[in-house]
C-alpha cells in the first residue's frame, strides 16, 4: 500500500496529464450516458486533487521536474512544474472538476442523447491539452498539447444546440490551427537556432545568441500563434461566437480556462525562455502588447454594452478581462504581473460561474434546438422578471457581475487593485486611468442585465419558470461563492500569483514597493 | 462594568458595526410578521446607539483611540477600525437617525400599503451597516470598502418603487456614483499606497513629505470628485434624480447615510490623510472655487423649484458645499465647523423631508404651489418645518446657526474674506428657498377648487408620520445649547483636546 502511494506522489506531475487522457478513450467505449459522466466526474476530481497536492509540493520544495519514463532531458520529455504552473494547474483542473457537476443536466438538453459520451471524450481530452500544455517543459510538447486540446475544443464548441455552432467551429478551427501553426513554425526556429526544445536549455542559450534574426523571428511567431490563442484583439475573431454557441456547460469551461492557458504560453516564453532582457528590453514586444491590451480592454467592454444576447455579452467581456491580463503582462513590474496573473484565476472563477448562471437560465427557457421552438434563449429579452422567478440564478448574476466590475471584497478588485498598482509603479497613470475607465464600463453592461432582471416585467404569465436544479445552481454558486471568498481572503491567491510573478521577473523580484 | 462583560471599547468598535447586518438578518427572518420585523429594527438601532453613545463617546471623549485590525485583506493592508472625535459624531447621527427615520419609514410606508416593506427595512439596515463603517473605518481601503456597500445597498432603496422613473434615477445613481469612486477615488488610494506604503489614517496627515503640490492638488481632486456623495458639482446629478424615491429614503440619502458619508469621507481625508499643513499651501484653492460655485449656484437653483422635494434636494447640494469649503479651507476652526455642520445638517435636513413626507403621505401634495394655506391644517409639520429651515438657515437659537459660525470664522482665520461673504450669501438664499413653503402653508390662501387647504378642520397627519419631524425639530433647538460641548469633542481630530487651541469662532 505504501508502495502505492509512493509511486502516486513520485509520478504527481504526470498523473494529472495522463489520467484524463487514458478516460478520454475509456468514455468512447463505455458509451452509456451516466457511467461515461461518472468516470469524467472521478477523473476530473482526482485530478484537481493532484494538482493541489502538486502545488502545495512546489511551494514548499521549489519547482519539480519529472522525466517521463525515466529519459532525460535533452533527449526525454521532460515536465516542469514551478510556482506559475502549478497555478494554472490548479485553476484548470478545479474548474473541470466544477463544471462538470453541471454537465449532464445541461448536456441533456442541448446535446443530442447518442451524443454524450463524445462529449464527455472530447472534454477530457481538452483538459488533457489545458494540463499538458500548463506542465510540458519543453517547446514541442507545448505545440503539441496545444494542439489536443484545440482539435478537442472544436468538437465540443460544434456539439453546440444550433446550426450556427457548426460554422463557429469551422471558424475557430481555421483561426486555431494557424495559431497553432504560427507556434510551431516558431518552436521550430528555435530549435534551428539553439539546438534544443527544452524550457529551462532554451532560456540559457537564447542570451548566447542575442539579436539573431531567427530568434526574433521566432519571437513573433510564437507571440502572434499565443495571442490568437488567447483572442486578443486584433486577433479575437473567434471567440464570440465560439462562445455563444457552444452547449453552455463548454463555454463556461472554455471561457475559464482555454484563454488562461493561452496566456500562461505567451507569459511563460516572453518572460522564462525569451527572458525580459531580449523579449522587452531589446526588441520591446511591451510596445505592441501595451496599446493592443488597452484597446481590447476598452472594445470588448464597450461592444458588451451594445451587446443584446447575454451569452455573447459575456463573451466580449471575456475579451475585455483578457486586455486586462495582458496589460498586467506588458506593464512588466512586479505588481502589475501579479495583477495578470491573480487575474487569470479570478477571471476564470467569476466568469465560469457567469456562464454556469447563463446555463440555468437556459436550462429553464430551453435552447433553440432540440425540437424546443424557443429561439434566443439567452436573449435578454429572456431574462426579463428573473430576478422573481429564478431568485438564487440572478443573485449568483449580481454577484458575478459585481466581481466583473471590481467591486472591493470580490476577487475583480484584488484583480484591478495590482493592475492599477502595476500602471502607477510603471508610471504609465494613462493606463490606470484607462484600466478603470473600462471598469466603469463595465458597470453599464452588467447593470443592463440586472434592470432586466429585477425590474422588467416576465413577458407572458406561461413564461413563468421555477429555479433551476441544484445541479447546476450548487456549481455556479461555489465559483460565485469563490470569486466572494478569495476577494476578502486573498492571501492564497495573491501569495501564489506574486510567487509566479517572481518567477518570470526574477530580476525585479526585490524592486517592488 | 463594562470591562466585565467584555466590552472594551475596541470589541464595541466591531460589535456596533456588525449590528446593523445582524438588524438586516433579523429582518429577514421576521419579514412574515411585520410588527416583529420593526421591531428588530428599532432594537438594533436602540443597542447600537446605546454602544456607541455609552461606551465608545466616553472613551474617546478621554483622550481614547481604540483600534481593532479585523483582518488582512490585501497583502500588508487590514481592515480595522477605529475611534475618533470626527467618526464618532457620524456614527452617532446615523445611529441615531436611523431609529427615527425606522418609526417615519413604519408610517410612511403602512400608510402608503408600500410592497416589499421587508427588502425596504433589510437594505435600510444594510446600508447603515456602511455607514458605521465608514464612520469607524481605520484606513482607507476599509473606508472604501464600505463606502461602496453603502452605494449597492441603497440602489434597491432608491428603485423601491420599480417604475420607469425609479429604475431611470436607479441608473444615474448607480452609474454615478460608482463609475466617480471606481473611476477616481480608488486610484487616488492605490496612489498614496503606492507613494506612502500606508493608507493608515494619521493624525496630520500621511501625505506630508511624500507629494509636492501640484500631485497634492490633483489627489485632492481626485478625492472630491471621486466621493459623489459629496455631490460636488458636477457630479451633483444623482441627488435631484434619487428623489422619486420614497421619502424615507430621501431622509436616508440626505440626513443618515448617503451624503453624509460623502463629506465625511472628504472631511475626514483632509485632516488624516493630507493634513492641514499640505493643503494650507494652496493644494486645495481649485476644490475650494468649485465647492463655493456649487454652493451658490445649487441655492439658485433652489429657488426656482416648484417640486418640495426637489427645492429640498438642491438645498442639500448647497450645504453640503458648506462642508467641503468648510474642510478645504484647512483652517482648524473651518474643521470643527464642517465636523458640526454634518451633525447640524442631518438633523434640519431630516425635518424637512419628514415634513414633505408627511405632507405627501397626508394630503398627497409634492409641489409648493398646492401647499396655499396647509399649515393651517398641519400645524405641527409645519412648525417642525419651520424649526427645520431655520437651523438649516442658521438662525439662532437653533444647532445650525452655531456651525455656520464656525465655518465662517474658520474662513476668516484662514484669511479668507471671499469664502466668509459665500457663506453669508448662501445662508440668504437659503431664506429665500426655505421661507416661502413656510410663508405659503400658514399665510397662504388656497386655490378655490383645493378642497383639502379649504378645509379649516385642524387634521394632522398620523404621528408616526407627525412626531418624527418634531421630534428632530426639537433636536435642533437642543443642539443650540449642546454646540459648545461638540465643537470642544471635534476639536480633538485636531490633535487639541479643548477648544484653547482652536479658540472659541
Amino acid at each position: 500500500m505504501s508502495h502505492l502511494i509512493s509511486i502516486v506522489t513520485e509520478n504527481l506531475p504526470m498523473l494529472q496529464v495522463v489520467l484524463p487522457m487514458l478516460a478520454a478513450p475509456l468514455c468512447v467505449v463505455v458509451h452509456h450516458r451516466r457511467a461515461t459522466w461518472w468516470v469524467a466526474l472521478v477523473v476530473t476530481w482526482a485530478s484537481f486533487a493532484n494538482s493541489v497536492a502538486l502545488a502545495r509540493k512546489v511551494y514548499l520544495e521549489g519547482p519539480l521536474s519529472y522525466f517521463v519514463g525515466g529519459w532525460e532531458p535533452p533527449w526525454g520529455i521532460e515536465l516542469r512544474i514551478d510556482e506559475l504552473n502549478a497555478f494554472v494547474l490548479c485553476l484548470v483542473s478545479a474548474i473541470c472538476a466544477v463544471v462538470l457537476i453541471a454537465a449532464p443536466r445541461s448536456f441533456d438538453q442541448e446535446v443530442e442523447s447518442d451524443r454524450h459520451h463524445l462529449a464527455y471524450a472530447a472534454f477530457l481530452l481538452c483538459m488533457t491539452g489545458l494540463m499538458g500544455i500548463a506542465s510540458a517543459g519543453d517547446a514541442f510538447n507545448v505545440f503539441v498539447f496545444l494542439e489536443i486540446s484545440s482539435l478537442s475544443s472544436y468538437g465540443l464548441i460544434a456539439l453546440g444546440p444550433s446550426r450556427r455552432a457548426l460554422s463557429s467551429a469551422l471558424r475557430y478551427l481555421i483561426v486555431g490551427t494557424l495559431g497553432g501553426t504560427f507556434i510551431l513554425l516558431g518552436v521550430g526556429l528555435l530549435y534551428m537556432s539553439t539546438g534544443t526544445l527544452n524550457l529551462v536549455d532554451l532560456q540559457q542559450r537564447i542570451p548566447a545568441s542575442d539579436g539573431h534574426r531567427t530568434i526574433v523571428v521566432a519571437m513573433v511567431c510564437v507571440v502572434v500563434g499565443a495571442c490568437i490563442k488567447l483572442a486578443l484583439v486584433p486577433l479575437h475573431g473567434w471567440l464570440p461566437d465560439a462562445y455563444t454557441f457552444a452547449p453552455s456547460v463548454v463555454t463556461a469551461f472554455l471561457a475559464a480556462t482555454a484563454t488562461k492557458v493561452a496566456f500562461y504560453v505567451l507569459a511563460r516564453f516572453l518572460f522564462s525562455v525569451f527572458g525580459v532582457a531580449s523579449s522587452i528590453d531589446r526588441f520591446h514586444v511591451d510596445w505592441v502588447l501595451l496599446p493592443l491590451a488597452l484597446v481590447a480592454m476598452v472594445y470588448g467592454a464597450a461592444a458588451a454594452i451594445f451587446e443584446r444576447d447575454v451569452k455573447r455579452m459575456l463573451a466580449y467581456s471575456s475579451l475585455s478581462q483578457i486586455g486586462y491580463m495582458v496589460v498586467g503582462l506588458a506593464l512588466v513590474t512586479k505588481s502589475g504581473l501579479t495583477g495578470g496573473i491573480v487575474h487569470l484565476v479570478n477571471h476564470g472563477l467569476m466568469k465560469c460561474g457567469l456562464f454556469l448562471a447563463i446555463a440555468c437560465v437556459v436550462l429553464r427557457f430551453g435552447s433553440p434546438h432540440l425540437g424546443v421552438q424557443r429561439l434566443g434563449s439567452t436573449h435578454l429579452d429572456r431574462l426579463r422578471g428573473l430576478g422573481r422567478s429564478m431568485p438564487w440564478t440572478s443573485a449568483a448574476f449580481v454577484l458575478g457581475g459585481l466581481s466583473m466590475i471590481g467591486v472591493p471584497a470580490t476577487v475583480g478588485f484584488v484583480s484591478k487593485w495590482y493592475l492599477v498598482l502595476g500602471a502607477f509603479e510603471a508610471g504609465k497613470w494613462w493606463v490606470a486611468a484607462l484600466i478603470l475607465f473600462s471598469s466603469a464600463l463595465a458597470i453599464a453592461y452588467v447593470w443592463k442585465v440586472v434592470e432586466v432582471l429585477y425590474f422588467a416585467d416576465p413577458p407572458r404569465r406561461e413564461d413563468e419558470v421555477g429555479e433551476a436544479p441544484w445541479w447546476v445552481l450548487g456549481p455556479t454558486w461555489v465559483l460565485v461563492g469563490a470569486s466572494l471568498v478569495f476577494g476578502v481572503w486573498t492571501a492564497p491567491t495573491v501569495r501564489m500569483a506574486s510567487a509566479a510573478a517572481e518567477v518570470l521577473l526574477p530580476a525585479l523580484a526585490g524592486a517592488g514597493p | 462594568m463594562n470591562d466585565a462583560i467584555g466590552l472594551t471599547p475596541e470589541s464595541v468598535l466591531l460589535v456596533a458595526v456588525l449590528l446593523p447586518l445582524a438588524t438586516a438578518v433579523a429582518v429577514v427572518a421576521f419579514g412574515r410578521w411585520p410588527n416583529l420585523r420593526e421591531g428588530a429594527t428599532l432594537s438594533g438601532g436602540a443597542v447600537t446607539l446605546a454602544l456607541v453613545a455609552g461606551i465608545l463617546l466616553p472613551a474617546v471623549r478621554g483622550g481614547g483611540r481604540p483600534r481593532i485590525d479585523l483582518f488582512e485583506i490585501l497583502p500588508g493592508l487590514q481592515v480595522s477600525l477605529h475611534g475618533e472625535p470626527l467618526g464618532l459624531i457620524f456614527a452617532l447621527v446615523a445611529s441615531s437617525l436611523w431609529i427615527v427615520t425606522s418609526l417615519f419609514a413604519v408610517g410612511y410606508l403602512r400608510g402608503h400599503h408600500s410592497p416589499n416593506q421587508t427588502r425596504f427595512f433589510t437594505f435600510f439596515a444594510l446600508a447603515i451597516f456602511g455607514a458605521l463603517g465608514v464612520a469607524l473605518s481605520a484606513n482607507l481601503l476599509t473606508l472604501f470598502l464600505f463606502y461602496e456597500l453603502i452605494t449597492l445597498c441603497t440602489f434597491p432603496l432608491v428603485t423601491h418603487d420599480g417604475t420607469e422613473r425609479a429604475k431611470k434615477a436607479g441608473r444615474l445613481y448607480l452609474g454615478l456614483l460608482m463609475s466617480t469612486s471606481v473611476g477616481l477615488m480608488l486610484p487616488a488610494v492605490i496612489w498614496i499606497w503606492n507613494t506612502t506604503g500606508t493608507l493608515e489614517f494619521r493624525p496630520g496627515g500621511i501625505l506630508q513629505g511624500h507629494v509636492a503640490g501640484g500631485s497634492a492638488a490633483v489627489l485632492l481632486a481626485l478625492f472630491a470628485f471621486g466621493t459623489a456623495k459629496a455631490a460636488l458639482m458636477p457630479v451633483h446629478r444623482w441627488l435631484p434624480a434619487a428623489m422619486v424615491a420614497p421619502t424615507p429614503v430621501s431622509a436616508l440619502l440626505h440626513a443618515v447615510a448617503v451624503v453624509k458619508a460623502g463629506v465625511f469621507t472628504l472631511t475626514k481625508v483632509v485632516v488624516y490623510v493630507f493634513g492641514l499643513d499640505l493643503l494650507s499651501t494652496g493644494a486645495a484653492r481649485p476644490i475650494q472655487w468649485i465647492a463655493a460655485f456649487t454652493l451658490l449656484a445649487a441655492s439658485v437653483v433652489a429657488l426656482y423649484q416648484d417640486n418640495l422635494k426637489r427645492r429640498l434636494a438642491y438645498s442639500t447640494i448647497s450645504q453640503l458645499a458648506y462642508i467641503v469649503l468648510g474642510a478645504t479651507l484647512a483652517a482648524p476652526k473651518a474643521l470643527v465647523g464642517a465636523g458640526l455642520h454634518i451633525v447640524m445638517h442631518a438633523f434640519g435636513k431630516i425635518t424637512l423631508f419628514f415634513c414633505a413626507g408627511a405632507i405627501y403621505v397626508h394630503a398627497h401634495k409634492t409641489n409648493l404651489r398646492q401647499m396655499h394655506g396647509l399649515g393651517r391644517r398641519m400645524p405641527v409639520t409645519f412648525m417642525a418645518f419651520f424649526l427645520g429651515s431655520l437651523s438649516v438657515i442658521g438662525v439662532p437659537p437653533l444647532g445650525g446657526s452655531w456651525s455656520k459660525l464656525w465655518l465662517g470664522s474658520g474662513a476668516a482665520q484662514g484669511d479668507e474674506p471671499w469664502a466668509v461673504a459665500v457663506y453669508m450669501l448662501a445662508s440668504l438664499l437659503a431664506i429665500g428657498y426655505l421661507m416661502p413653503v413656510v410663508a405659503r402653508g400658514f399665510f397662504g390662501e388656497p386655490s378655490p377648487d383645493d378642497a383639502f387647504c379649504r378645509d379649516q378642520d385642524i387634521n394632522e397627519a398620523s404621528p408616526l408620520l407627525s412626531l418624527p419631524p418634531a421630534f428632530t425639530a426639537l433636536c435642533c433647538l437642543a443642539l443650540f445649547v449642546f454646540a459648545g460641548e461638540l465643537a470642544d469633542f471635534l476639536g480633538g481630530m485636531l490633535g487639541a483636546p479643548t477648544s484653547t487651541a482652536i479658540g472659541a469662532p
